[in-house]
C-alpha cells in the first residue's frame, strides 16, 4: 500500500513539477487572496497583524480547493482515471498517495503565505514549532477531505461548483483550531495551542483512515 | 400518443392521511395553547411562546440526520443493502434540512430581543447552521444524476463523511466560544426548572405533533422519490413502446 502510495504522489508531484500549473496558478491566487483580505480590512496593522492567522488559514482553505481539483483534473485527461484503476494498484494507497501530493503542494504554498503574512499584514512570528505542527496536522486533514471529496465529485458534471459546497463545511473544524493555534503562536504563548494541536491531529487521523478504507469504492463508482 | 396510465403501489395509503390530519390537529393544539392559553413567563413575558415550537423543531432536525445516517449505513452495509434506505436516507435528510432552516429562523427570532442580536456565536447555534450547509451540500450531491446504485452509494458515503464531522464541529466550537464567552446565554437548565402546568404539556404536545409532522412529511417525501423512481424506469419503457408504433405506422 506504501509502495503504491509513494508511486501515485511521485506521479503527481512530478506532473506539477513539469506542468508548474501550481506554481503558475494557485500560488498566484494565494498571493491575490491575501492582497484582496488587506483591501478589505484596510491598511491598519494594528487590525492586519491580530487577523493574520485566520486570514492565512482562509487562503489555505481556498487553495486547498483548487489543488484538489487540479489533482484529479489530471486524471481526466486521456481517460487517466481508467488507467488508475486498472493499475492494480491498492485504492487505499492511490488515496493516500494522491492526499499526500496535494498536501506537499500546500506546505509549499504555505511557506510562501507565512512569507505573505509577514510582509503584508506584519505578523510577528513567533513560537516555530507550533506553527509547524499546526501546518503539518492540518494540512494532512485538508488533503485527505479534500482527495475524498475529489473522488466524490470528480466524475460528475457539477463538480466545480459541487466540490466546494461539499468541502468547505466539513473543514470548519480544521479553520478554527489552525487559527487558534497559529493565534496562540504569533502571540507568544504558543503552549496554548496544545489543545487545537489535538483536534488537527484527530481529524486528520479520522479522515485519512475513512479516506482508506472508502476511496476504493467512490474510484470505481465515478 | 398519450401515456397509458397504470395503477401506482401505495398510492396515498390511508394510513398516511390520518397521520397528517393528526399532525395538524397537532400543531394547531400547541400553536392555539402556546398563544392563547399557556401564561406568559415571568423573565420571558410572551417569548416564552416561542420556546413551544422551537425546541421540538431542533428535535426534528436532529432526529432527521440521525435517521438519514442510520439509513446510510444500512445501505452501505452489504447484508442490509436495499433501494429503500437510500429513498430513506434521502428524504429524512430533506425534512431535516428544513426543520434546521426553521430552527434557526425560529431561534433568531427569539435571540433577537432576548440577545439583542439576530445572531450570537453560541457552539449550538453555529454547529446548527454548519450543519444546515453540511447537509445543503448532501442533498446537492443526491440531486446529481446517475445510475441508482453509484449514485446511492455515493450519497451514502458522504453522508457518513459528513456525519463524521457533527461531534467535531460541535467540540471545537465549544471549546472556542468557551475559553472567551462574554454574553451570558440563558442556561438551559435553569430554565427548565420554571416549565410547569399547562407550560409543559404545551411543549410536550409540540414535541409529539412535529415528530408527527415529520414522520409524515419524510413519509410522502419517501413515496415521491419511490413514483420518481418508477417513473424513470416506466417512462423509458412508454418512449421505447412509442418509437416502436411510430415504426411500425411508417
Amino acid at each position: 500500500m506504501l509502495r503504491d502510495a509513494v508511486l501515485v504522489a511521485g506521479k503527481d508531484l512530478r506532473i506539477e513539477i513539469r506542468s508548474r500549473v501550481g506554481l503558475n496558478q494557485i500560488g498566484p491566487f494565494a498571493i491575490a487572496v491575501l492582497l484582496l483580505f488587506g483591501l478589505a480590512l484596510g491598511p491598519d496593522r494594528r487590525v492586519l497583524a491580530p487577523a493574520s492567522a485566520g486570514l492565512f488559514w482562509v487562503a489555505v482553505l481556498l487553495s486547498t480547493l483548487l489543488a484538489v481539483q487540479r489533482s484529479y483534473a489530471i486524471e481526466s485527461a486521456d481517460a487517466a482515471r481508467d488507467g488508475l484503476r486498472l493499475s492494480g494498484l491498492d485504492p487505499a494507497g492511490i488515496f493516500l498517495g494522491k492526499a499526500s501530493a496535494v498536501a506537499a503542494q500546500l506546505l509549499v504554498l504555505e511557506a510562501g503565505l507565512t512569507v505573505g503574512v509577514t510582509l503584508l499584514y506584519g505578523a510577528h512570528l513567533s513560537g516555530a514549532l507550533v506553527l509547524v505542527a499546526a501546518c503539518a496536522a492540518g494540512t494532512l486533514g485538508l488533503a485527505a477531505v479534500g482527495t475524498l471529496y475529489g473522488v466524490v465529485a470528480s466524475g460528475l458534471r457539477t463538480r466545480e461548483t459541487l466540490l466546494p459546497l461539499l468541502f468547505l463545511p466539513v473543514v470548519a473544524p480544521v479553520l478554527l483550531a489552525a487559527t487558534k493555534a497559529w493565534d496562540a503562536a504569533l502571540a507568544g504563548t504558543p503552549s496554548h495551542a496544545g489543545g487545537w494541536l489535538d483536534v488537527l491531529v484527530v481529524f486528520a487521523v479520522l479522515y485519512i483512515a475513512i479516506g482508506t478504507v472508502a476511496f476504493g469504492p467512490l474510484l470505481e463508482d465515478g | 400518443m398519450s401515456t397509458p396510465a397504470r395503477v401506482l403501489p401505495q398510492d396515498r395509503p390511508a394510513a398516511l392521511r390520518v397521520l397528517g390530519a393528526t399532525a395538524l390537529v397537532g400543531v394547531v393544539a400547541t400553536v392555539w395553547l402556546g398563544l392563547f392559553v399557556t401564561p406568559p413567563d415571568q423573565f420571558m413575558g410572551n417569548l416564552v411562546r416561542l420556546l413551544y415550537i422551537h425546541p421540538p423543531m431542533a428535535w426534528v432536525a436532529f432526529l432527521a440526520y440521525g435517521v438519514a445516517t442510520l439509513a446510510s449505513l444500512l445501505y452501505l452495509w452489504p447484508r442490509t443493502r436495499a433501494e429503500h434506505f437510500d429513498r430513506l436516507a434521502g428524504a429524512s435528510a430533506e425534512v431535516g434540512v428544513v426543520f434546521t432552516g426553521l430552527t434557526l429562523v425560529s431561534g433568531s427570532i427569539w435571540g433577537r430581543p432576548t440577545w439583542g442580536a439576530w445572531w450570537v456565536w453560541d457552539p449550538l447555534l453555529t454547529t446548527t447552521a454548519l450543519l444546515f450547509v453540511l447537509y445543503l451540500g448532501y442533498l446537492a450531491l443526491r440531486r446529481v444524476p446517475g445510475e441508482f446504485h453509484v449514485r446511492a452509494r455515493r450519497s451514502a458515503m458522504a453522508a457518513l463523511i459528513a456525519f463524521v464531522d457533527v461531534p467535531i464541529v460541535y467540540f471545537s466550537v465549544e471549546w472556542w466560544r468557551s475559553l472567551h464567552q462574554a454574553p451570558t446565554v440563558l442556561n438551559p437548565t435553569t430554565h427548565k426548572t420554571y416549565v410547569h402546568g399547562s407550560m409543559f404539556w404545551t411543549l410536550l404536545l409540540g414535541f409529539v405533533s412535529f415528530t408527527l409532522v415529520y414522520i409524515w412529511l419524510m413519509a410522502h417525501r419517501y413515496r415521491l422519490a419511490r413514483l420518481q423512481d418508477l417513473e424513470d424506469v416506466e417512462g423509458l419503457e412508454v418512449a421505447l413502446e412509442e418509437r416502436r408504433a411510430e415504426g411500425d405506422a411508417g
